[in-house]
């Protein structure tokens, strides 16, 4: 009893010295709140990190009336952290990753007068609420370009002779075989196919979005196999770096890693989360109405590319980005014309997939509408191509086409 | 010449150990330190971050217990950091190094959630509570007891092999979320709608709490009334003298071990039927390692454990809180709960010990 008295007393001084340290600090109101499943060492963390900064400052947010929480995990943390921002006074409340959704969805349920957004998510249309929405931007346009750059450097390094292989061949690691991977490195690869039509790529998953060690054993794996060029889908280092050591080209993600990749870096695609949160944060803040699903394009500059590393990109690059990218505007060109590729059809392989005697798609049902048993819901093939972020933001192009070839479907 | 050679030249101070020590002064001993643990990390943040010390430990506060929410999270917090502590408690008595809760605590919730997942909607809610309290304890006990025979009978390192176990319930545990993920390829299993711990009066929280509590209570009265934990401090201060005195010593490591998986199980539930509702490999989120410290800080005494669970918890969320609200990189926080977890096992080298300066001695000529 002795020790229970103890820890009564040692408990009650620190109660009665935090009260006196609540009560006197002082902070604005918070207006929006992120939430982010890990911090800016994470080049997909940052990305939006980056981007809230930035567009809460263009609405003139100052210090402390945005929060962003890091290191939030996707379980009911990511719950509690919605509530105590919408607790300190938030409108607005954004997560930005996948398996953050159904506690976002939690908490809009339960404070219906704030905005929750949630990038990558797939519910908001089934859900129906009037304020969870979901978001995410056409970044296979982006890929695409990019894969433009990878082909023309490609087609130098062939043309100097240097190509490992007979044909050139291209290596990706990939994260988890989701929809949003898959849509990411079949757009790559058909920019580059556009310029050097021979092409192959090898795909390897890492079971993981952030694990270092794994994606760079993953890219040196690819280089081993006779890779030409890398490109990745996680989100670590560990592919930029690995191509560095090796001296083999890298197409990066979600940023520029030219500062620590100076002579293999060619150019990288992102996503610009900045227009979005300027829109959605001031409907919020204004009490007008945010889309359910809402897509960023190229046009609203969602999806940007890097600069151009001169160094290691071939030449005249960026004339024929610039030009590709004027065509997909345009709506001249589209990334996923069925004409551009061809599929194979099996059992156990793109069984929802019709096609003609080409090879080419004529008919695809997609999983769009979230259920346990992933129903093919949907027609997405219209017009000549597989209509992609268009029945939702996030993707759903889950298609292997012919000429990539999964080496694994590592689930880490 | 030779004088001086002979000359031995003495120290500035020595060490002793103390005598026991009047509890007040071990208390003011460690109310010093902390003391100087703040002034000290209160250095090294204004030379890292150039902010106020005094701001920073007032967010740290604020973020702790800003609103009844808050306060109702540490104590959540606290609770489950604590149910993992009491788990290896026993075991490091018995001086047998469980680093393996990390994994326990896995297997507990994973067993909890396949029960979730494959039975609910098809048996009663409250059946299904049953079955789940059931799986989770044995899938812990599971999980500890391989190691623990492998020790009995091999004298294997049980600190490797709970380590490496880990590893294998992380791997476990990702490829489940892969077999249940809800969308394909994503591999996340998402909420879980079925075999919800019940609330207690429209509160998310109180019922950990309370469960823990009762945990509590019970492994001290263990310890410290019942035989069993008198064999295992016994088999942990020395084995020979267990054998001596008639303690079948493999069965007391395999027992105790099992009641340390037991309860890391136990910590699974709560963590994926009481709060989380979904299973990913970073639900136990480092508990199981933090665990040792709660443990160790309080000499193995549960009672004690509640203060330096809070503490640790405390300092966990007020470290987040700095990160957010200074939009500085959490490490920083880290390093400041660092130094002052330093200071504070720190202070018991200072409580067991002391130093005696020695006076010199002024030789007459």
């Amino acid at each position: 009893m002795k020790s229970m008295k103890k820890i009564l007393a040692v408990l009650l001084a620190v109660i009665v010295v935090a009260g006196l340290f609540a009560g006197c600090s002082k902070k604005s109101t918070p207006v929006a709140g992120f939430i982010c499943l890990h911090d800016e060492n994470s080049t997909y963390d940052k990305n939006f990190i980056d981007a809230a900064k930035e567009a809460c400052e263009k609405l003139g947010l100052k210090e402390g009336e945005y929060l962003i929480k890091t290191n939030i995990n996707e379980d009911n943390s990511c719950y509690e952290a919605a509530k105590d921002l919408v607790e300190q006074g938030c409108k607005f409340v954004f997560a930005d990753s996948f398996g953050h959704e159904d506690y976002m969805i939690k908490a809009a349920k339960e404070y219906p007068e704030v905005q929750f957004c949630h990038a990558t998510g797939t519910q908001a249309h089934t859900v129906k609420l009037d304020n969870f929405h979901n978001a995410f931007a056409s970044i296979y346009e982006g890929r695409y370009l990019a894969g433009i750059a990878a082909g023309m450097k490609l087609n130098e390094i062939k043309e100097a002779g240097k190509l490992k292989g007979k044909t050139a061949k291209m290596g990706y690691v990939g994260a988890f075989t989701y929809a949003e991977v898959i849509s990411g490195y079949t757009s790559f690869y058909l920019g580059a196919k556009s310029v050097c039509p021979e092409v192959t790529m090898e795909v390897t998953f890492t079971g993981s979005w952030y694990d270092e060690t794994a994606e760079k054993e993953a890219a040196n794996k690819l280089i081993a196999n006779g890779c030409d060029l890398i490109s990745q889908h996680a989100d670590s280092m560990g592919a930029p770096t690995a191509c560095e050591t090796a001296g083999i080209p890298d197409v990066s993600y979600n940023g520029s890693t030219v500062s620590a990749c100076p002579n293999t870096f060619i150019v990288s695609s992102r996503i610009n989360w900045a227009p979005y949160f300027e829109y959605a944060v001031k409907a919020a803040i204004d009490g007008t109405a945010i889309d359910t699903d809402w897509t960023g394009t190229i046009d609203t500059e969602s999806v940007v590319l890097t600069d151009i590393n001169e160094k290691a990109a071939a030449k005249g690059t960026k004339e024929a980005i610039d030009a590709a990218k004027a065509e997909l505007v345009a709506g001249t060109r589209k990334v996923f014309d069925v004409n551009n590729f061809t599929v194979t059809v099996s059992k156990d392989k793109n069984s929802n997939a019709k096609i003609d005697n080409k090879g080419h798609l004529t008919s695809y049902m997609a999983d769009v509408d979230t259920d346990e048993a992933f129903t093919a819901d949907t027609e997405v093939v219209k017009d000549g191509a597989f209509n992609e972020s268009v029945f939702r933001s996030a993707p759903y192009f889950d298609i292997q086409i012919d000429g990539i070839e999964l080496l694994d479907v590592n689930f880490g | 010449m030779n004088k001086e050679n002979n000359k031995v030249k003495e120290p500035l101070f020595h060490i002793a150990k103390r005598p026991a020590i009047a509890w007040q002064k071990a208390w003011g001993i460690r109310g010093a330190s902390i003391l100087i643990a703040f002034l000290f990390s209160g250095i090294v943040i204004m030379m890292l971050t150039k902010q106020n010390p005094l701001d920073v430990y007032a967010t740290m506060f604020s973020g702790n217990l800003r609103s009844e929410t808050k306060i109702w999270q540490l104590l959540q917090e606290t609770a489950l950091l604590l149910c993992v502590s009491l788990a290896v408690t026993p075991a490091f008595k018995m001086r047998f190094w469980n680093i393996g809760a990390e994994g326990q605590v896995l297997i507990g919730g994973l067993a909890t959630a396949a029960c979730m997942i494959l039975l609910g909607g098809k048996i009663s809610n409250g059946l299904l509570i049953v079955v789940m309290i059931i799986a989770s304890i044995v899938g812990g006990a599971v999980w500890a007891i391989i190691p623990a025979i492998f020790k009995a009978k091999f004298n294997t390192n049980e600190t490797l092999f709970t380590l490496m176990m880990n590893y294998v319930a992380i791997q476990l545990v990702s490829y489940f979320a892969m077999v249940w993920e809800k969308t394909k390829g994503a591999g996340t299993v998402g909420e879980i709608q079925y075999g919800w711990l019940p609330r207690i009066g429209n509160n998310d929280y109180i019922l950990n709490v309370i469960v823990v509590l009762l945990l509590t209570v019970a492994l001290y009265i263990y310890l410290t009334k019942f035989k069993h934990g008198y064999e295992l401090t016994v088999v942990g201060e020395s084995e020979n003298t267990a054998r001596y005195i008639g303690i079948n010593v493999n069965k007391v490591i395999i027992r105790t071990m099992l009641l340390s998986g037991a309860l890391c199980g136990v910590a699974g539930l709560l963590l994926v039927g009481g709060k989380d509702h979904t299973i990913n490999s970073s639900i136990a989120g480092g508990r199981g390692f933090t665990a040792i410290m709660v443990s160790w800080l309080a000499k193995f005494n549960p009672l004690y454990m509640i203060l330096t669970a809070l503490l640790l918890a405390f300092m966990q969320k007020g470290a987040g809180e700095i990160s957010t609200v200074y939009g500085i990189d959490k490490a920083v926080s880290d390093i400041i709960t660092g130094i002052i977890l330093f200071f504070i096992i720190g202070s018991e080298f200072f409580i067991n010990y002391e130093i005696k300066f020695i006076k010199r001695h002024k030789e007459v000529e």
